[in-house]
Formats: C-alpha cells, structure tokens, sequence
C-alpha cells in the first residue's frame, strides 16, 4: 500500500475507488468482536491515504471552500458551520486546534466509541485541521475511556511518519461543563475545567491567546471524508438543509442500546428499530442530551431527527442522544434527578446558575415526591435562569424542566394527588466523586 | 444603539447597578442583575455610562449595537 498523500486539488474530487457509498461512514463497516480499534494499516486501506500533504495556503482555501459546499457544522450539538469556523481561525496568526472528545453528557457514547473504533479518523482529521487553518501541531482532548487508544493510535502515526503536523492527546476532565469549548480551553491551559467569559471569541483568542478552532471529534472525522471525497459525495445522504450523516446513541428502553450512524433526517422511529425497537411501551424520549427536550414517544417517532424536523417539539438533536423512557417510569422524577446532577456539575461562577440550578431542582424534587410544590415559583426561578450565565449550562437546565413540565402534564395531576406510580430509573446519573 | 450587558462569571451580585440605576436592572431572587436586552433610551446612557463605570467587579458592559 502506498502512504504517500495525494495533493489536495485531487483530493476535493470524489474518489470514485475508495469513496464509501453507504452507511455506516465513520464507524467500522463489520464490527470486530471483541471491539477494537481499526489498526492504521485498515483505516488507510478502507479510506485510502490521508488528504494531507504539504499543501500551499491556496489548496487549503479550496478545501475550506468545499468543506463548505459540504455543509458541515459541527457534531458537538451547536451546529455551527464548519467551514466558517475554519476560515475564521485561519484568517489569525498562529492558530491552534483542539479536537473535542471530552463527551461528558452521561449518557452519550458516540465519541467515545468513535474515538476508541476509528482513532485514526479523528487523527486525520485534527491534522488534516490543523493544516487547514495554518497551525504548526494538534491537541485532541479524549475522554479517559478512549484515551489510550487514541495515544497508541497517535504513536502508530508519530512511527509511520505519516502526519507533518504533530497531534498530541490529552485526557479530558471528566465533569458535565469540561467539553464546552472555552472550558476546553482553560482546562488545558490552567487546568480548570470551567467556561470563560466571551467576548473574546475563541477564535480570536483563546489557547494561550492565540487564533483557537475547538472541534468536536465527530467533526473532525467527516472532516477528513470530506478532504477525500467531496462535498457531492458528503450530501449524498441527509437533507439538503443538513447534509450528511451523524452519530447517535440510542439509549433507555431500546433492546439494544447502542451508538448507529444514522444519516441526518431518518426518522425517529426507525432509527429506534436500528437500536432493536423498544423494549417497553414507550413514554417518551429524551432528546438532544440533559441539556436537551423530553418529548412524547408517540408524536415524535415519525418525524425526521434533524433540526427542522424535530423544531416542532421544542427539541434538536444536540449531541445526537436518544434516550426512550418507558411507561413504567417517571419522567418527572427522571427530570429532577438529572437536574440536581447538573445543579452540581455548576461550575459555580455564575450567580443564577449556582444559586438558580438548586433552587429549581429542590422544587423538582418536591414535584417528583408528591410533596407540596409551587409551580408558579418553579416557573418564575426557570425564567431568573434562563440566558443568565457564561455558557449554555443553565438555559440548557431551563429547557430540559420546561420540556418536562410540558410533555408530563398527567404525571403533574397525578403528583399533586401524591403519585403517578412510576419507578424505573432510566437515565444514568454519575455519583459525585472526587474533583 | 447600545444595550447593557452582564459578564456573569465575574459578577458577583454586589447589587449597585440596581441601585444606581433601577429604570434599566432589576434583581433577581438571588441578587443577580435582570438587564433588559432592550437598547437604552438615549436620555438614559449618560446614567448607564456611570453605572458601568461604578461597578466595582467591572461585570456590567455597554455594548454597542449594530443595526
């Protein structure tokens, strides 16, 4: 097999040999069993060699152009167009790039399982970035599970002499506000794991005051299939609006909880059967993540997961998370416990969201338990909280309580009565540890 | 245009903006400044300017706005 890099002006056409036609791009096509991470030498004789040579600053804004035509935005839940990110970063002096795949949503897997199956995809891509916007080397913050794969897959590289840029990979902090992106940042930097205020932009300035693209891994990966392949080739799946396709993990009451690729826009209740069809009667699910919006199972299975699909609910697919929450349990008493987890997982810096979170999930709690609530109060503390803090953290708490108060009406009737009988505990809440 | 805009992270709800200047912020349960995302009507920017000026965590900012 030939390792050498094809120049990039060739490598923006389709490559008709190698150009995978189906799903699943990203993740292996036959899963070993047990897993393991697709060796360096079956990534590069599945995908063909990495689109990065030693290009000259023209090629780079032809591919930051495609990666555009593409209509890439980024995987991590915000959406934000990929290529105006880059173009914006490599429009700076000395840039640095960051691949994202701290994934500390509880219940998400898909980065970890990206990272752990198809490190050397996320490699691609952080180089293939870092090339992009002009920067001299890498830093991919992975989630300790993932960690050692992508540190044995990065000195597999370093041995090859494959990358001209060198990625580096460190582990990621594990506390629910470590993966946004300023916190990424500083966790590197000055090792907390806490957003920083913007204005600035981390574009503009962010690791050590330099130029800063944060990715989320997932990105990064069609990153490098774009690199190979082409716009064209990337909207062949997907809607016109959102093309492409997009890692999801399936979790709750599915037969087999697993992270599918799903091309943007397949239905709900299909991607549902991907995941072997419920395994209860269905309530309602949980989407996006904990930051996310409950909806009613029935109403949302036929519509398409995409942002203009799923709009009508109050929900996005955020970070790709599906959790389906079967009729035996609370969806009230399942809301409460994940909003006292992020209640702790605060940072802490903003005032309405320190103080804010716990007096919401306190009131939650006496939702839940079938005590005395005002709901008028709960109501009125959502909008204190709401859009008042440095990061997303607290709107994104807001939006999930709202979600709930919406979506489980009949539980409420019910636990102004005493119970609504539910008691199955779906969504998984991580013990506070030590930090 | 302008509008005023709180820097949550450094504020620490000392309450003096509120104070100084009760036709614009308000507080909340816990203390925190409720700014209207509204431009500030011209007559007030001169007390807007002091409040921004007076805030001793130098949490609370006059944006521009681009219309």
């Amino acid at each position: 097999m030939t390792r050498s890099a094809v120049s990039l002006g060739a490598a923006v056409r389709p490559s008709s040999a190698a150009a995978p036609g189906a799903l699943p791009r990203l993740l292996p096509l036959c899963p070993p069993r047990p897993p393991r991470p697709a060796s360096l030498d079956s990534h590069l004789s599945r995908y063909g060699p990495p689109p990065c040579s030693a290009p000259g600053q023209r090629d780079m804004r032809t591919l930051i152009a495609e990666v555009g035509r593409a209509g890439l935005t980024g995987r991590g839940g915000a959406r934000f167009p990929t290529a105006d990110k880059l173009a914006a970063v490599a429009a700076g002096r000395a840039p640095a790039v960051i691949g994202n795949g701290t994934e500390g949503e509880p219940a998400s897997a898909k980065d970890k399982v990206l990272m752990a199956r198809s490190p050397h995809l996320v490699l691609d891509g952080a180089v293939l970035a870092a090339q992009m916007v002009g920067a001299s080397q890498a830093v991919i913050v992975a989630h300790r599970d993932a960690l050692d794969i992508l540190g044995q897959a990065a000195a597999e590289r370093r041995r090859a002499r494959l990358d001209q840029v060198r990625v580096t990979v460190r582990a990621a902090a594990d506390r629910f506000v470590a993966g946004q992106a300023s916190a990424v940042v500083r966790w590197i930097e000055h090792g907390v794991p806490a957003p920083t205020a913007m204005p600035p932009r981390l574009s503009d300035r962010g690791l050590g005051g330099r130029p800063t693209l944060v990715q989320n891994v997932e990105t990064l990966a069609h990153l490098a299939l774009i690199a190979r392949y082409g716009a064209r080739w990337f909207r062949s799946v997907g809607t016109p609006a959102e093309p492409g396709s997009m890692l999801v993990t399936v979790a709750g009451a599915v037969r087999e909880p697993c992270v599918l690729e799903i091309a943007i826009g397949t239905p709900v209740g299909q991607v549902l059967d991907l995941a072997g069809g419920p395994a209860a009667p269905l309530h309602a699910l949980l989407l996006g993540g904990y930051c996310g919006a409950w909806v009613d199972a029935a109403q949302a299975v036929g519509r398409p997961f995409s942002a203009a699909g799923l709009a009508g609910l109050g929900a996005e697919p955020g970070a790709g998370l599906i959790v389906a929450l079967p009729a035996g349990a609370c969806g009230l008493a399942e809301t409460a416990r994940v909003v006292r987890y992020l209640a702790d997982e605060s940072a802490g810096q903003c005032g309405p969201c320190r103080f804010g979170l716990p007096a919401v999930a306190s009131e939650l709690e006496r939702v839940a338990g079938g005590r005395p609530a005002d709901l008028g109060l709960l109501r009125k503390w959502l909008g204190q909280v709401d859009g008042r803090g440095g990061c997303a953290h607290p709107s994104g708490a807001v939006r999930l309580v709202r979600s709930a108060l919406r979506t489980f009406g009949t539980e409420l009737t019910q636990h102004a009565a005493g119970s609504c009988g539910g008691t199955a505990q779906v969504l998984p809440v991580p013990s506070p540890g030590p930090r | 245009m302008a509008r005023l805009r709180v820097d949550f992270i450094a504020c620490q709800g000392r309450g003096l903006c509120a104070e100084a200047l009760p036709e614009l912020i308000t507080l909340d349960d816990w203390g925190f400044p409720i700014v209207s995302g509204q431009p500030v009507p011209p007559r007030l920017w001169p007390d807007a300017r002091e409040t921004v000026r007076s805030c001793p965590l130098l949490a609370l900012r006059l944006e521009r706005v681009n219309r």
